[in-house]
């Protein structure tokens, strides 16, 4: 096992082919642009394919001829870029194929600034795209989860035939941190019989779609649909819990903003505060089952985001009204620091008096 | 007794959903003979459009793929780049490749994509509804343009061929009709053209068909036959547009 250091961008990119992903589309987007710049050196050495694509919506639309015809298959971008592969999210989601997209959050709405952002929670987490479907949304918060999580992605990806998005923010992309890189796995995918790929003789006619016109039908495949992100929701969640013994106010965070609330619990224990940390690793699907178990000795929650308040959201849904919960949340680039949030901390743990 | 004439094989023995006069047909038949001709059915991977022929994946007796709306280029790119033996080819009408899809028909063009677009010129939108594409010829009503079309207003139509054509990516482009059975028969001829360059690995391949919708231009199919022979080809000129420096031997 060797350490090196790695910038997080990068290591998107090496725990992509140490997964076994050959096939990159994408188009230049800022703060990604070291991932696509690693793979067109990267891929020729392991025999795969880098291609520039001449918009993101067309990087999405040759995903999704890829992974149709059974590769392992990713491309990334980042906010204004994302919104235009939404349309092939919808359509990969619906033919029901893997694939892996990473989404590096800038700052926005619009152009907004390349800055590290949080605000493409929802847009991640709640379709994005057209119809009722879902992604598999991972949030790494360091270099080193970025490369393991590369793994669990191709093979959720793969195991659901469902699109995967890793959610991350400017921060984790830029920033390098040692990491240690497993020996030489290079995991081939799995074979795909599903995959369009040319009809045998006397075989079955394979077909890669999500047309269903007749109402009958497409209810029935939205229905298979639901059923599927039904198990995802139940098997599939993942979360890392620091500090919650007796803990009274819980912060939840993701990303980035999980590493600077450590630093904030820490502080608020040293001080005495009973304050722990809760950071959704899998935020599609929202790990439920850990606020299920908090809730009931919690007084109560604080989401810390790098947007206006978003997960907010979904951490109330997880807490079901059963114990306050509040936000704390910088955006455009603007980072929370340690010190403001543990004021905020301070402040709620009091009661609200200052 | 010889059997002369008989359903390809690589077409389903199903009927068309296509309108009374509709030319969708003869060109999937013309598709599926030439793919029966090459004896490449088990390499042959189809994208399938929006719009009245997205249905080909049903008529077809391939694998196919369906795409959104105008991306079939793109789709065909993935399918290529990780298939690079396998004959790809989309089949797209003038909405899907000259409007929404522009983008992805150029772009693949000019990467010499090694896909074939067989593209369907009826100088209209039909599934939604006749409304202009941007094929319409000046003066041609449709419910968009129920006035004409006028330039000033909307524009003037978009010739495909010619736009390629300067394209150092495309190694074969053909403009062909289908009014009359004379030219049915050379239609078939630049598909196979386009599919013998295609995997011999020139480049970008396109033919442009043009087709009636007697439905949408409010014709009978023999008038509508008539209008495209009268009205269109003096617009889109027939004939080869591109051609590799070395021809394919057929």
């Amino acid at each position: 096992m060797a350490k090196v250091l790695m910038k997080g961008n990068e290591a998107l990119g090496e725990g992509a082919v140490r997964a076994g992903c050959r096939y990159f589309f994408g188009y230049p987007i800022t703060p990604q642009s070291e991932l696509p710049h690693y793979l067109a050196k990267r891929m020729p050495q392991v025999g795969g394919v880098y291609l520039q694509s001449e918009s993101e919506t067309a990087a999405a639309n040759m995903v999704y001829g890829a992974a149709g015809a059974g590769a392992r298959v990713m491309t990334s971008s980042s906010g204004p870029g994302i919104t235009l592969m939404q349309e092939g999210l919808s359509y990969l989601a619906g033919a029901e194929l893997p694939c892996v997209v990473v989404n590096m959050i800038r700052g926005g709405p619009g152009l907004g600034n390349i800055a590290p952002a949080q605000s493409d929670y929802l847009q991640a987490v709640k379709g994005g795209g057209h119809g009722d479907y879902r992604l598999i949304v991972l949030a790494p918060a360091s270099v080193q989860e970025i490369i393991d999580l590369m793994q669990d992605a191709f093979d959720l990806a793969d195991k659901y035939r469902n699109p995967v998005m890793l959610l991350a923010d400017g921060i984790l992309g830029q920033m390098m941190e040692p990491v240690e890189l497993s020996e030489e796995v290079l995991v081939q995918a799995p074979e795909k019989a599903w995959a369009a790929t040319g009809r045998k003789k006397g075989g079955p006619r394979r077909l890669i779609n999500s047309l269903y016109i007749v109402p009958e039908e497409c209810e029935k495949h939205n229905i298979e649909l639901a059923q599927k992100y039904a198990v995802i929701a139940k098997e599939e969640q993942r979360w890392e819990e620091y500090q919650l013994d007796n803990a009274k106010l819980v912060i939840v965070a993701f990303g980035t903003c999980a590493r600077i609330c450590k630093a904030v619990v820490d502080r608020a224990r040293q001080e005495g505060l009973a304050v722990g940390l809760i950071r959704p690793i899998s935020v599609w699907p929202f790990p439920n089952d850990v606020f299920a178990r908090v809730r009931e000795t919690a007084e109560q929650f604080l989401s810390v985001e790098m947007n206006m308040g978003q997960m907010v959201e979904d951490v109330r849904l997880a807490v079901e009204g059963r114990k306050p919960v509040h936000f704390y949340g910088r955006v455009g680039g603007m980072i929370p620091v340690a010190r403001d949030v543990l004021a905020e901390v301070k402040k709620l743990y009091n009661g609200g008096a200052v | 007794m010889k059997k002369i004439f008989t359903r390809p094989e690589s077409l389903n023995d199903i009927p068309f959903h296509y309108c009374p006069g509709c030319t969708h047909g003869i060109a999937h038949r013309l598709v599926a003979e030439v793919i029966d001709e090459m004896d490449i059915y088990e390499r042959a991977l189809g994208i399938a459009p929006v719009g009245c022929s997205v249905f080909i994946f049903n008529y077809l007796n391939i694998d196919m793929y369906q795409a959104a709306h105008g991306r079939a280029p793109a789709v065909g790119t993935g399918v290529k780049r990780v298939l690079p033996d396998r004959l790809v080819f989309t089949y797209q009408g003038d909405g899907d490749a000259a409007a929404i899809g522009t983008g992805e028909l150029v772009h693949a063009a000019a990467r010499g994509e090694k896909i074939t677009v067989i593209f369907i010129n009826n100088a209209i939108y039909a599934m939604t509804g006749g409304q202009m594409a941007p094929t319409t010829l000046l003066g041609q009503k449709t419910t968009t343009t129920p006035y004409g079309r006028d330039k000033d207003v909307n524009g003037l139509p978009v010739k495909v061929c010619e736009m390629l054509a300067p394209l150092d990516g495309t190694a074969y482009l053909a403009r062909v009709s289908l009014h009359n059975p004379k030219h049915i028969a050379m239609a078939k001829k630049a598909i196979r053209k386009a599919f013998d360059v295609q995997m011999r690995g020139d480049g970008f391949t396109l033919v442009e068909i043009l087709s009636a919708c007697p439905t949408n231009w409010g014709l009978s199919p023999l008038e509508a036959l008539k209008w495209l022979e009268e009205n269109m080809i003096s617009y889109y000129p027939l004939g080869e547009y591109k051609t590799p420096a070395e021809e394919v031997q057929l």
